[in-house]
Protein backbone atom coordinates (compact mmCIF):
# COMPACT_ATOMS: atom_id res chain seq x y z
CA UNK A 1 0.00 0.00 0.00
CA UNK A 2 0.96 3.45 -1.14
CA UNK A 3 0.23 6.91 -0.46
CA UNK A 4 1.28 9.46 -3.10
CA UNK A 5 1.79 13.33 -1.65
CA UNK A 6 2.49 15.96 -4.14
CA UNK A 7 3.52 19.48 -3.51
CA UNK A 8 5.09 21.93 -5.77
CA UNK A 9 8.08 23.82 -4.61
CA UNK A 10 10.42 26.32 -5.94
CA UNK A 11 9.50 25.06 -9.90
CA UNK A 12 9.95 21.61 -9.07
CA UNK A 13 7.26 18.84 -8.70
CA UNK A 14 7.90 16.45 -5.25
CA UNK A 15 6.02 13.34 -4.87
CA UNK A 16 6.66 11.92 -1.21
CA UNK A 17 5.60 7.84 -1.34
CA UNK A 18 4.83 6.82 1.96
CA UNK A 19 5.04 3.09 2.38
CA UNK A 20 5.34 0.17 0.48
CA UNK A 21 5.63 -0.69 -3.22
CA UNK A 22 5.22 -3.67 -4.87
CA UNK A 23 3.48 -5.81 -7.34
CA UNK A 24 0.21 -4.37 -6.40
CA UNK A 25 0.96 -0.43 -6.11
CA UNK A 26 3.43 0.02 -8.40
CA UNK A 27 0.82 0.93 -10.85
CA UNK A 28 0.27 4.28 -8.28
CA UNK A 29 3.62 5.16 -8.78
CA UNK A 30 3.66 5.34 -12.28
CA UNK A 31 0.35 6.86 -12.66
CA UNK A 32 1.76 9.71 -10.68
CA UNK A 33 5.07 10.27 -12.17
CA UNK A 34 3.43 10.26 -15.26
CA UNK A 35 1.59 12.82 -14.38
CA UNK A 36 3.91 14.93 -13.16
CA UNK A 37 5.53 14.51 -16.77
CA UNK A 38 2.47 14.84 -18.75
CA UNK A 39 2.12 18.57 -17.10
CA UNK A 40 5.37 19.31 -18.11
CA UNK A 41 7.44 19.26 -15.04
CA UNK A 42 10.93 19.17 -15.89
CA UNK A 43 12.30 19.09 -12.48
CA UNK A 44 10.72 16.07 -10.32
CA UNK A 45 11.75 15.42 -6.92
CA UNK A 46 11.00 12.01 -5.55
CA UNK A 47 11.03 11.69 -1.24
CA UNK A 48 11.72 8.63 -0.48
CA UNK A 49 11.90 9.31 3.50
CA UNK A 50 8.73 7.36 4.35
CA UNK A 51 9.09 4.96 1.77
CA UNK A 52 9.42 1.50 4.02
CA UNK A 53 9.78 -1.18 0.85
CA UNK A 54 10.03 -1.36 -3.05
CA UNK A 55 9.93 -4.04 -4.90
CA UNK A 56 11.51 -4.74 -8.23
CA UNK A 57 7.95 -3.54 -10.08
CA UNK A 58 8.58 -0.19 -8.20
CA UNK A 59 12.52 -0.34 -9.28
CA UNK A 60 11.23 -0.64 -13.23
CA UNK A 61 8.76 1.76 -13.03
CA UNK A 62 11.88 3.97 -12.48
CA UNK A 63 14.04 2.61 -14.87
CA UNK A 64 11.25 2.75 -17.88
CA UNK A 65 11.24 6.73 -16.99
CA UNK A 66 14.99 7.33 -17.85
CA UNK A 67 14.85 7.33 -21.55
CA UNK A 68 11.37 9.53 -21.62
CA UNK A 69 13.62 11.48 -18.85
CA UNK A 70 16.59 12.22 -21.07
CA UNK A 71 14.42 12.88 -24.12
CA UNK A 72 12.15 15.58 -22.68
CA UNK A 73 14.97 16.99 -20.59
CA UNK A 74 13.78 16.65 -17.30
CA UNK A 75 15.65 15.96 -14.41
CA UNK A 76 14.22 13.70 -11.69
CA UNK A 77 16.31 12.87 -8.37
CA UNK A 78 15.68 10.69 -5.56
CA UNK A 79 16.41 10.77 -1.93
CA UNK A 80 16.23 9.93 1.84
CA UNK A 81 16.11 6.56 1.32
CA UNK A 82 16.42 4.05 4.31
CA UNK A 83 19.30 1.66 4.40
CA UNK A 84 17.09 -0.90 3.25
CA UNK A 85 15.48 0.64 0.15
CA UNK A 86 18.42 1.96 -1.18
CA UNK A 87 20.49 -1.35 -0.72
CA UNK A 88 17.65 -2.33 -3.41
CA UNK A 89 18.62 -0.07 -5.79
CA UNK A 90 22.14 -0.98 -5.63
CA UNK A 91 22.04 -4.85 -5.92
CA UNK A 92 21.26 -4.17 -9.57
CA UNK A 93 23.01 -1.36 -9.86
CA UNK A 94 20.03 1.04 -10.38
CA UNK A 95 22.27 3.53 -8.36
CA UNK A 96 24.49 4.19 -11.09
CA UNK A 97 21.49 4.80 -13.83
CA UNK A 98 19.34 7.26 -11.52
CA UNK A 99 20.00 10.47 -9.83
CA UNK A 100 19.85 9.35 -5.83
CA UNK A 101 20.94 11.79 -2.96
CA UNK A 102 21.00 11.35 0.71
CA UNK A 103 19.26 14.87 1.51
CA UNK A 104 16.06 16.72 -0.03
CA UNK A 105 19.17 19.56 -0.20
CA UNK A 106 21.37 17.61 -2.63
CA UNK A 107 18.67 16.71 -4.48
CA UNK A 108 17.43 20.42 -5.13
CA UNK A 109 21.12 21.13 -6.45
CA UNK A 110 21.04 18.33 -8.98
CA UNK A 111 17.99 19.79 -10.63
CA UNK B 1 12.75 -25.07 12.49
CA UNK B 2 10.33 -25.32 9.65
CA UNK B 3 7.71 -22.10 8.84
CA UNK B 4 5.01 -22.38 6.73
CA UNK B 5 2.49 -20.37 4.87
CA UNK B 6 -0.22 -20.23 2.53
CA UNK B 7 -1.22 -17.20 0.46
CA UNK B 8 -4.17 -16.81 -1.62
CA UNK B 9 -3.07 -15.58 -5.46
CA UNK B 10 -3.84 -12.08 -4.92
CA UNK B 11 -0.65 -9.52 -5.10
CA UNK B 12 -2.44 -7.47 -2.22
CA UNK B 13 -1.49 -10.41 -0.21
CA UNK B 14 2.17 -9.99 -0.87
CA UNK B 15 2.47 -7.99 2.49
CA UNK B 16 1.22 -10.46 4.35
CA UNK B 17 4.23 -13.12 2.83
CA UNK B 18 6.47 -10.01 3.47
CA UNK B 19 5.73 -9.73 7.31
CA UNK B 20 5.68 -13.57 7.43
CA UNK B 21 9.42 -14.01 6.38
CA UNK B 22 10.74 -10.88 8.13
CA UNK B 23 9.40 -12.49 11.52
CA UNK B 24 10.64 -16.15 10.63
CA UNK B 25 13.90 -15.04 9.68
CA UNK B 26 13.99 -12.14 12.82
CA UNK B 27 13.88 -15.13 15.24
CA UNK B 28 17.22 -16.26 14.18
CA UNK B 29 19.19 -13.35 13.90
CA UNK B 30 19.67 -13.15 10.24
CA UNK B 31 20.59 -9.38 9.99
CA UNK B 32 19.01 -6.62 8.41
CA UNK B 33 19.97 -6.31 4.88
CA UNK B 34 20.23 -10.27 4.78
CA UNK B 35 16.17 -10.18 5.56
CA UNK B 36 15.45 -7.13 3.77
CA UNK B 37 17.30 -9.07 0.34
CA UNK B 38 15.86 -12.65 1.01
CA UNK B 39 12.47 -10.88 1.52
CA UNK B 40 12.28 -9.19 -1.67
CA UNK B 41 13.69 -12.40 -3.60
CA UNK B 42 10.68 -14.30 -2.47
CA UNK B 43 8.28 -11.42 -2.87
CA UNK B 44 9.34 -11.52 -6.41
CA UNK B 45 9.20 -15.08 -7.16
CA UNK B 46 5.31 -15.12 -5.46
CA UNK B 47 4.46 -12.18 -7.65
CA UNK B 48 5.82 -13.79 -10.72
CA UNK B 49 4.26 -16.99 -9.75
CA UNK B 50 0.58 -15.09 -9.13
CA UNK B 51 0.48 -13.42 -11.92
CA UNK B 52 2.33 -15.68 -14.57
CA UNK B 53 1.03 -19.49 -13.80
CA UNK B 54 -2.46 -18.15 -11.50
CA UNK B 55 -4.01 -15.10 -13.18
CA UNK B 56 -4.21 -13.29 -10.13
CA UNK B 57 -6.84 -15.98 -8.86
CA UNK B 58 -7.46 -15.38 -5.21
CA UNK B 59 -8.52 -19.12 -4.75
CA UNK B 60 -5.14 -20.53 -6.10
CA UNK B 61 -2.71 -20.97 -2.99
CA UNK B 62 0.74 -20.74 -2.92
CA UNK B 63 2.23 -22.60 0.11
CA UNK B 64 5.99 -21.32 1.36
CA UNK B 65 8.40 -23.35 3.09
CA UNK B 66 11.03 -21.59 5.42
CA UNK B 67 13.87 -24.38 6.76
CA UNK B 68 16.22 -23.32 9.06
CA UNK B 69 19.03 -25.16 10.38
CA UNK B 70 22.29 -24.72 11.96
CA UNK B 71 25.44 -25.19 10.00
CA UNK B 72 22.81 -25.45 6.29
CA UNK B 73 22.13 -22.65 4.13
CA UNK B 74 18.47 -21.09 4.34
CA UNK B 75 16.24 -22.99 2.32
CA UNK B 76 12.90 -21.49 1.03
CA UNK B 77 10.26 -23.54 -0.65
CA UNK B 78 7.56 -22.30 -2.82
CA UNK B 79 4.67 -24.71 -3.83
CA UNK B 80 2.30 -24.92 -6.09
CA UNK B 81 -0.30 -26.68 -8.72
CA UNK B 82 0.03 -23.65 -11.63
CA UNK B 83 1.50 -23.82 -14.97
CA UNK B 84 5.21 -24.15 -14.20
CA UNK B 85 7.34 -20.45 -14.44
CA UNK B 86 10.73 -21.95 -14.15
CA UNK B 87 12.66 -18.60 -13.87
CA UNK B 88 16.42 -20.52 -14.83
CA UNK B 89 14.73 -20.93 -18.30
CA UNK B 90 14.49 -16.84 -18.84
CA UNK B 91 17.87 -15.39 -19.84
CA UNK B 92 18.22 -11.96 -17.86
CA UNK B 93 17.64 -8.91 -20.13
CA UNK B 94 20.18 -6.30 -20.60
CA UNK B 95 19.73 -3.32 -18.45
CA UNK B 96 20.24 -0.71 -21.45
CA UNK B 97 17.75 -2.82 -23.47
CA UNK B 98 15.37 -2.44 -20.71
CA UNK B 99 15.77 1.63 -20.61
CA UNK B 100 15.66 1.81 -24.17
CA UNK B 101 12.66 -0.06 -24.26
CA UNK B 102 11.49 1.89 -21.53
CA UNK B 103 10.07 -2.00 -20.23
CA UNK B 104 8.71 -1.98 -16.16
CA UNK B 105 9.51 -5.63 -16.12
CA UNK B 106 12.50 -8.21 -16.39
CA UNK B 107 14.34 -6.82 -13.61
CA UNK B 108 12.18 -9.48 -10.80
CA UNK B 109 14.38 -12.94 -12.23
CA UNK B 110 18.27 -10.66 -12.25
CA UNK B 111 17.39 -9.69 -8.38
CA UNK B 112 16.19 -13.35 -7.22
CA UNK B 113 19.52 -14.63 -9.06
CA UNK B 114 21.84 -11.82 -7.30
CA UNK B 115 19.86 -12.38 -3.77
CA UNK B 116 20.06 -16.53 -3.97
CA UNK B 117 22.72 -18.64 -4.39
CA UNK B 118 20.51 -21.31 -5.94
CA UNK B 119 17.24 -22.41 -7.37
CA UNK B 120 15.82 -25.82 -8.53
CA UNK B 121 12.93 -27.21 -9.26
CA UNK B 122 11.02 -30.12 -8.75
CA UNK B 123 7.36 -31.76 -9.33
CA UNK B 124 6.06 -33.86 -7.16
CA UNK B 125 2.52 -35.46 -6.82
CA UNK B 126 1.27 -32.90 -9.53
CA UNK B 127 3.00 -29.89 -7.66
CA UNK B 128 5.60 -27.74 -8.95
CA UNK B 129 7.93 -27.25 -5.62
CA UNK B 130 10.68 -24.27 -5.94
CA UNK B 131 13.78 -24.85 -3.81
CA UNK B 132 15.95 -21.39 -3.36
CA UNK B 133 18.78 -21.27 -1.37
CA UNK B 134 21.07 -18.76 0.80
CA UNK B 135 24.13 -18.86 2.50
CA UNK B 136 23.26 -16.72 5.83
CA UNK B 137 25.02 -16.17 9.04
CA UNK B 138 23.05 -16.91 12.11
CA UNK B 139 23.89 -15.34 14.76
CA UNK B 140 21.04 -17.16 17.25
Amino acid sequence: MIHIKRLQEDGADVLALVGEIDASSSIDLDLAIARSVGEGFTKILIDCSALEYISSAGLGVFMSYIEECKEKNISMVLFGMNKNVANTFEILGLNELLQITATKAEAKQKL
Amino acid sequence: MKYSFSIGCKLENLKDLRAFIRESLGKHGVTEVQVSEIVLALDEMCSNLMIHAHHCNPKDFLEINIVIAPGTPLIFEIIDDGTLFDINQFSEPELNNLIHDKRKGGLGIRLVKSIMDKIEYTHQSGRNICRLQKTVTLTS
